[in-house]
């Protein structure tokens, strides 16, 4: 199936307002349908090593699986799509190749990176992610968070420590509790979602959320909806604005019609 | 520096400097702040500071701590706190823009806290001998201070020792980040009046980060608000609207005082408010 029809993809990159280069990393592969985001950390430009690495890795591993394999195949050991064990076994490839590559040169010595990667299939979307970089959906108006971060202030939201009214103004909002490569194996978090056609999904780092508002961010992608990459630039922007202190990428995809797989022979035996 | 103001019967007796990572308060002379009195337990209280985010614990103490009138075992510290120890008052005063704005910026580098070094710690702890809440106690501290040690080597530039973890981020406090936003530019506000159409003479402000107008599936134009002024940008529609009867191109085109703009066969005039 191409997705290309299907989905309507819009990316922006850019290093910011103080950062000399781009320790983040985007892909988008929109005929099969697969975004991948990643905020590389550490050493001198092995942040964007890092991220690179996973952006690649992930990409081509799951493009080349899915010329063999479709993701909305049940997977005979999990019972479960195939899709979130793609997703996860590459993630893990993707964590060994950075850990290696970080082990074996002392310039990569430390890099990591977060990610945040979604692959859409059958109506769904498998999303998978590390770290603090999120995504986000606008669906009938209403614009939420779906990822939650694994970072140190998200667990001290989760365990009643502090209020999200004063985690907007805490310190250590970068530390991050799970990222790629940083260890020799890792477990992604992975979700699978029902997507509804209209809906936008926001993929960013953590230089849109740490310095655009929330509400703010809503407010763009339904003004702007009608020009996915207009929002996606003008989302950069406004980071930049607000003072762009770190690497700031989003990728927006919409949802333009229903996509369900083909049910075909052979599904009705798996 | 952020720093403890000490007073009895509303006297200040003392200013106490936020300089270590660890300010013990208690009546045993070894506690960085010691007050001598029997309301205040031997080992009472402790602030733990990290860059300017300070947070105070209760130590088991007799008689406990205030903070503000209320009881607490575990507090972050927000600038004019009142902690009370019996009779002794401690002010909590966090100085304004204490933070070099360059250690500022690059502490948002992101970092990564690692579980496995947690764990050393604690077994550490356990190793020495303490108990099952000691040790936790212990590996808490230690990852408090790895996040020190974190944010100091981010200082310097370097990729810090992926620092210690989980469990423990129930110590650590989120303060407020003081002074963080450098106040906006004063940017005059904008507004647009409708000059043709069934609302003309109408109004319209435009204070927020962005305003859209037009017609969905025919034309829609976006008016930004950023610090350098307003823009306009063409959003949708095979029409471009025009600035002073010439159509703008794809870039965002800069707003002057009294443009003359047209969206959707709609006229209206920008202008900034006075």
């Amino acid at each position: 199936m191409n997705y290309s029809q299907i989905l309507e993809i819009a990316s922006c990159t850019d290093p910011g307002m103080v950062r000399s280069h781009n320790e983040d990393s985007i892909a988008s592969d929109p005929v099969n349908g697969l975004v991948v985001l990643a905020d590389g950390m550490g050493g001198y430009n092995a942040g964007e090593v890092a991220s690179g690495m996973a952006t690649t890795v992930i990409t081509t591993e799951i493009q080349q699986l899915l010329a063999k394999v479709k993701p909305f195949q049940i997977d005979e050991e999990t019972k479960a799509p195939v899709a979130a064990r793609m997703i996860r076994e590459q993630v893990l490839k993707a964590n060994t190749s950075i850990y290696q590559a970080a082990q074996s040169q002392p310039q990569y010595a430390g890099m990591g990176t977060t990610l945040v990667v979604c692959l859409f299939y059958d109506n769904k979307m498998a999303v998978g992610h590390l770290g603090d970089s999120r995504l986000y959906m606008l669906r009938d108006g209403k614009f939420s968070q779906v990822t939650r971060d694994h970072s140190l202030l998200q667990e001290q939201i989760d365990s009643g420590i502090i209020t999200a009214e004063q985690a907007k103004h805490a310190q250590h909002k970068n530390l991050v509790t799970k990222a790629l490569g940083i260890d020799p194996v890792v477990e992604p978090e992975i979700h699978e979602y029902p997507t509804k056609p209209g809906d936008v999904y926001l993929l960013c780092s953590d230089g849109l959320c740490d310095m655009v508002d929330d509400g703010d961010t809503g407010m763009t992608l339904q003004a702007l909806g009608g020009n996915l990459k207009l929002a996606a630039q003008q989302l950069v922007q406004m980071a930049n604005d607000n003072g762009g202190k770190d690497n700031v990428s989003v990728i927006l995809v919409r949802v333009l019609r229903e996509y369900p797989a083909p049910r075909g022979f052979m599904g009705l035996f798996k | 520096m952020a720093k403890l103001i000490l007073s009895m019967d509303g006297l200040v007796l003392k200013e106490i400097p936020l300089s270590k990572e660890r300010t013990t308060i208690g009546r045993k002379a070894h506690n960085d702040i010691q007050i001598d009195n029997l309301a205040v337990s031997g080992e009472h209280a402790v602030i733990v500071t990290i860059l300017n985010d300070s947070f105070m614990e209760d130590l088991g103490s007799t008689n406990g701590t205030l903070v503000n009138g209320n009881p607490v075992k575990k507090h972050f510290l927000q600038n004019n706190d009142v902690i009370e120890l019996g009779k002794y008052k401690l002010k909590f005063i966090q100085e304004a823009g204490a933070q070099p704005a360059a250690a500022a910026a690059d502490f948002e580098k992101t970092m990564v806290l690692r579980p496995s070094a947690m764990k050393a710690a604690a077994e550490q702890a356990k190793a020495a001998g303490m108990g099952g809440a000691q040790a936790a106690q212990a590996a808490r501290q230690a990852a408090i201070q790895s996040v020190g040690q974190a944010a100091q080597s981010a200082g310097i530039g370097e990729k810090p020792a992926p620092a210690a973890a989980a469990p423990a981020t129930a110590a650590l406090a989120a303060a407020p980040v003081a002074a963080a936003a450098a106040p906006k530019p004063a940017q005059p506000l904008g507004a647009i009046q409708l000059l043709s159409g069934g609302n003309a003479g109408k109004e319209l402000e435009l204070a927020k980060p962005l305003t859209t107008l037009g017609k969905p599936g025919v034309q829609v134009a976006v008016l930004t608000r950023r610090p350098q002024g307003y823009f306009i940008t063409h959003v949708e529609g095979a029409q471009r609207p025009t600035v002073n009867g010439q159509p703008i191109g794809t870039a965002p085109h800069a707003l002057k005082d009294h443009d003359l703009v047209e969206i959707a066969g709609i006229k209206m005039e920008f202008f900034h408010k006075p």
